[in-house]
């Protein structure tokens, strides 16, 4: 069975808006980073296998995010110089 | 007397500070957190390696040696897992990782554990001048045991010569321990080379990669290690947590420094802290599928930053050698600026001169001594340290604020003054009032 290209797509929007929530500038950037780093970078896989794995393992990274986004928002960081400045 | 020369003229303090406005480091407001860029010091938690570690906060507290419940097995399942995934990053047997409490503790049982075990007939230890103070100061404690220690000299890019290893190793050698990246300069040694060696002649060979560890990729048995110590802080891991691999095969056999329960093969005895353990599984885990991005990263940024420097002001050099060096650790001297002063100047950016062990003392670092830097040029000495989140942004940042605090402090630097008015300062006889 192969993972329809929509809910591929529906993934990545979900981690990118996820992953925009980090109260910490540096993992909120890191996300942004690497979660379109890595669709590019998967974009070649074709094998139906492979790509289920990927999808799975992306699904397990959304919930790692939502739940990280949450303790990351508890224990909030004060805004870097760098924030500020803007 | 230079030195005091020129702090005393820095240090002036004119007596009304808000006329300074906000050049004036005293008066500066910083408005936020500073930027981190001081990695090999430590590195955040990864939100994955925390998110692993969580639950064995919480609800599964379990002592993994308890053999007669349900909370004890999950949790020895939990440190088992963890184990296997140290031993997937450094290509290993899960069974020669032992849990400690970080590199320290590794490099503290490492080197006094192996030369302990083997005094009988072997009392001599090899190490470097540019090895981490733990290291050096084990080595110290074996002099006072009357061991015999060489501490060999670096090049002044920072390398060891693998040929003055063979000339130093005899019969009586037991270890010879090298770090594999520089925690200062961030230098790598040819690590395989000096396995080879001691592989040859038959001495056990150390190796302290607290820096090294999910950054560049390492694989024990084709390096020829039979120690190495493994650090979870530097990886994204949590404090408090490190491993040491121990060879099997042949066996190194360890004179334990802890004695207790006989817990991690009698090496290290005490519970084993299972959510630590796991955030250094994962933290391995992670560091393993991500270290080719990282490693590019890292290039990208360390590229940035010394192309912004070097084009921009002139008199900086780089310590260490920059083709065998991992490229998150860059060790720059700024001539003519007293580093502690640039460091003061440099408030809302976290940048260290050195270790962080000895970054109380104003003295100069060990290591650029060791590599044979000027004395004014080794007090003048910044680490920038760079991580899996450093961004762009964060390193141009720096940059502009390095540059901009140089510049204001070589104004103020009557030292600069004479170079560029073409004075050669070695030629002066300075004198003492």
């Amino acid at each position: 069975m192969t993972v329809e290209k929509e809910l591929i797509l529906k993934l990545y929007k979900s981690l990118l808006r996820e992953g925009n929530k980090f109260s910490s500038y540096n993992f909120r950037m890191y996300a942004l980073r690497r979660i379109r780093s890595r669709f590019k970078e998967e974009k070649i896989v074709k094998d139906p296998v492979k790509v289920e794995l990927c999808y799975k393992e992306g699904l397990k990274n959304l919930d790692i995010i939502k739940r990280q986004v949450i303790i990351n928002d508890l224990y909030k960081p004060e805004k870097l110089v760098l924030e500020n400045r803007k | 007397m230079c030195l005091i020369f020129y702090f005393s003229a820095q240090s002036t303090i004119p007596t009304d500070l808000s006329k300074l406005g906000e050049e004036n480091i005293l008066v500066e407001k910083i408005d936020g957190r500073p930027l981190y860029m001081d990695a090999q010091a430590t590195t955040p938690i990864d939100p994955r390696v925390l998110d692993a570690m969580l639950p064995y906060m919480l609800s599964q507290y379990g002592n993994a040696h308890s053999r007669t419940h349900a909370y004890g097995w999950e949790s020895e399942k939990a440190v088992e897992k963890a184990r296997e995934q140290i031993a997937n990053l450094i290509k290993c047997d899960p069974r020669e990782i032992i849990f400690t409490s970080g590199a320290t503790e590794c490099n503290n049982i490492a080197v006094k554990g192996v030369a302990r075990f083997y005094s009988e007939k072997k009392k001599h230890v090899i190490t470097t001048q540019t090895e981490h103070k733990c290291v050096l100061d084990s080595c110290r404690a074996l002099e006072g045991e009357g061991f015999e220690i060489t501490y060999l000299p670096v090049s002044n890019t920072g390398l060891i010569n693998a040929s003055d290893i063979e000339k130093t190793i005899s019969s009586n050698t037991s270890l010879v321990s090298v770090m594999m990246v520089n925690n200062e300069i961030g230098v790598k040694q040819p690590i395989h080379e000096i396995g080879e060696l001691c592989k040859s002649k038959g001495v056990f060979f150390h190796t302290d990669a607290a820096q090294a560890v999910g950054k560049i990729p390492i694989d024990v048995n084709e390096m020829k290690i039979d120690l190495m110590s493994i650090s979870g802080h530097k990886i994204y891991g949590p404090k408090g947590i490190g491993a040491l691999y121990v060879r099997r095969r042949p066996r190194v056999k360890i004179h334990p420094i802890q004695s207790g329960g006989g817990q991690e093969r009698g090496i290290r005895s005490g519970t084993v802290p299972t959510h630590l353990v796991v955030g250094l599984g994962e933290a391995c885990e992670i560091a393993k599928n991500e270290m080719k991005y990282d490693h590019e990263w890292m290039e990208k940024l360390s590229n940035r930053l010394l192309n912004k420097i070097m084009n921009r002001i002139p008199h900086v050099v780089r310590n260490g050698d920059s083709n065998h060096s991992y490229p998150g650790c860059i060790n720059l001297s700024f001539a003519y600026v007293e580093g502690e002063s640039l460091l003061m100047a440099l408030k809302d950016v976290a940048l260290s001169s050195g270790s962080a062990c000895t970054s109380a003392s104003l003295e100069p670092s060990y290591v650029l001594r060791a590599i044979g830097t000027d004395e004014d040029l080794a007090h003048s000495s910044i680490r920038f340290g760079f991580g899996r989140f450093t961004t762009i942004e964060e390193v141009d940042y720096t940059v502009d604020r390095v540059i901009k605090q140089v510049e204001r402090l070589r104004s103020m630097s009557p030292l600069w003054e004479m170079v560029q008015e073409g004075i050669d300062l070695k030629s002066i006889q300075w004198s003492q009032h």
